[in-house]
């Protein structure tokens, strides 16, 4: 047999793998065998073509995996579950970066390409890949509290942004000699580039930390679609699979955020969101509300019979999942069916909460999100609110309001709601929440942290 | 049928095989399916090791390493990190 053909089977095999290894996620039980299988399939191809290729020299190649490993494997096994969005921003940062060099490397081959196929491809990756790189690092320092989560806006942001767009499109032509502009390609392809960069912090900086899970999911999205633009560049259709596989799965999960918040991707990525635009900030909070302490929760929640408990990005903060799961634990022992409302949103990423709450031990089957568990508020006796806010506020249900039509958590129909939060300050939406001042609604102020460990012990001391 | 042609039958139909697999995976698993699929863009691994290996001139090369060492920092974070997730879910 032909040995090239061996060398295309065992890319095909490695595509194989990532398919099926990916279809393993579809369960909690086999989803781990299903990312092993899917580190094979990388093995697979790593080995395909280091077996393909002539390689001249293994000690540049050998100290771009050790840093890169090094880097990767201590990140992976250092991070904590709450910065889990921040590690996921670097990952994508540097999956589009690599693709990017690529496609440079590429055109710093041969500058003289000319606007054929490879020509066009290698600026499709440049521009997607350096997008998605500096992208993911504006989103990384926003989440990280290196810079504001707030939107950053200027005047004409959008046309401003449009503008240099269509610039480096410009650009990237006249680099493949579409457009005379009498300069070195290789020099029209350098601010080409400068540009995509710039324009990846563009595109982030308006967005406003509660819509990172949207931003997370579209530069995830991005990195799939610039390793596919690689393959296209280097004529690899391992590449061009593994990155239509993650540029749909991005996808995806990009369409459940934006319905999460019955937003579309134009208002999340052009509208600026956040802040309140328009709110009377001072009418905020100051309606009468009923608060509680912590023996006073104990008793709400420790002689019933079902408690749900909405865990929101305040529990992340706070770092008061393992106090939560505590919590849970003392009350399932007292006959209370405990159980845990996500909603798709809650967090800074996809699935951000289910992770905290399997970091703290809580049984994946106690996990329901929105559709499975809303019909079911109406029949719960107490409801525990744990750092959610504009997820269960009951204004979605107005027309008049600002997150008018966003699916929330119906927990203002259980017999009592609970919510443990700092203050009465507003959530992302920037207003005023009407469950606070429900009359069957408890405020239980305070750090989650603290409150959820002074619940511990009033729930130990139930009679 | 050129190259492109070729290649873009197999990001179309890939994109949709995609689709369909990953629009089963439930919610309470989209963590660990971003940082796996994360890793799984981290192939362009292979690019870089084409490039660093049929580079010519110290650019290239510079390219082809940064490449390489970027790239791995997505595979071997990526796929780590998600196993790491993946072994806490559990069922009581």
């Amino acid at each position: 047999m032909n040995y090239d053909i061996v060398i295309e089977l065992t890319y095909l095999l490695s595509a194989v793998l990532f398919v099926v290894g990916l279809k393993r996620l579809q369960s909690p039980a086999t989803a781990r065998a299903g990312n092993a299988l899917a580190s094979l399939a990388m093995l697979v191809a790593i080995v395909a073509t280091l077996i393909d290729t002539q390689i001249l020299s293994w000690t540049g190649i050998l100290a771009g995996v050790v840093i890169g490993g090094l880097i990767g494997g201590i990140a992976a096994r250092r991070v904590e579950m709450t910065d889990m969005p921040q590690l996921v921003g670097i990952l994508n940062g540097s999956g589009g970066g690599a693709s990017a060099l690529v496609a440079i490397a590429e055109f710093v081959a041969n500058p003289a390409i000319g606007a054929g196929t490879t020509g066009v491809t290698i600026m499709l990756g440049t521009l997607i890949g350096a997008v998605t790189f500096t992208g993911s690092f504006v989103a990384f320092a926003k989440l990280q509290g290196i810079m504001t989560g707030n939107p950053i806006t200027f005047p004409a942001q959008n046309w401003v942004n449009l503008a240099i767009f269509v610039g480096v499109l410009f650009l990237g032509a006249a680099a493949l000699g579409l457009a005379g502009l009498g300069a070195e390609p290789l020099t029209l392809f350098t601010i080409f580039l400068a540009g995509a960069l710039v324009l990846g912090v563009l595109i982030v900086i308006p967005i406003g930390g509660a819509d990172m899970p949207v931003v997370i999911s579209l530069l995830n999205s991005y990195s799939g679609l610039a390793a596919s633009a690689a393959g296209f560049v280097i004529g690899n259709m391992v590449l061009i699979i593994s990155g239509a596989l993650v540029g749909a799965s991005g996808l995806i999960l990009t369409q459940l955020m934006c319905k999460g918040m019955n937003r579309s991707l134009a208002n999340v990525a052009f509208g600026g969101f956040g802040g309140g635009a328009g709110v009377d900030r001072a009418q905020i909070g100051k309606r009468p509300v009923k608060s509680a302490d912590a023996e006073a929760v104990a008793a709400e929640l420790g002689y019933v019979n079902s408690v749900v408990v909405v865990p929101g990005y305040g529990l992340a903060v706070a770092q008061a999942q393992h106090e939560l799961r505590k919590v849970g634990d003392l009350l399932v022992a007292r006959g209370v069916d405990v159980r845990y409302a996500i909603h798709p949103v809650a967090g800074r990423m996809p699935g951000h909460m289910n992770v905290l709450l399997a970091e703290a031990d809580v049984s994946y089957d106690k996990l329901f999100d929105l559709d499975e568990i809303n019909d079911d508020f109406g029949s719960t006796d107490a409801v525990l609110i744990v750092g959610a806010n504009d997820v269960v506020n009951p204004a979605a249900r107005d027309p008049g309001s600002i997150i008018a039509g966003m699916p929330i958590l119906d927990v203002d129909r259980a017999r009592r709601v609970i919510v443990m939060k700092r203050s009465l300050s507003p959530g992302f939406a920037g207003i005023d929440n009407d469950l606070f001042y429900m009359d069957n609604t408890l405020m239980f102020f305070g750090d989650a942290k603290e409150s959820m460990s002074e619940l511990v012990r009033e729930v130990r001391e139930l009679a | 049928m050129g190259e492109l042609m070729i290649g873009l039958y197999v990001f179309v139909l890939a994109t949709l095989a995609g689709r369909e697999v990953i629009t089963k995976v439930p919610p309470t698993l989209h963590t660990p399916l971003m940082s796996g699929a994360n890793a799984i863009s981290g192939i362009s691994i292979v690019g870089a090791i084409v490039v660093a290996a049929g580079a010519e001139g110290t650019t290239q090369t510079a390219l082809g390493i940064a490449a390489i060492a970027m790239a791995t920092i997505n595979v071997i974070g990526g796929f780590m990190v998600t196993d790491r997730m993946l072994s806490m879910f559990k069922k009581r």
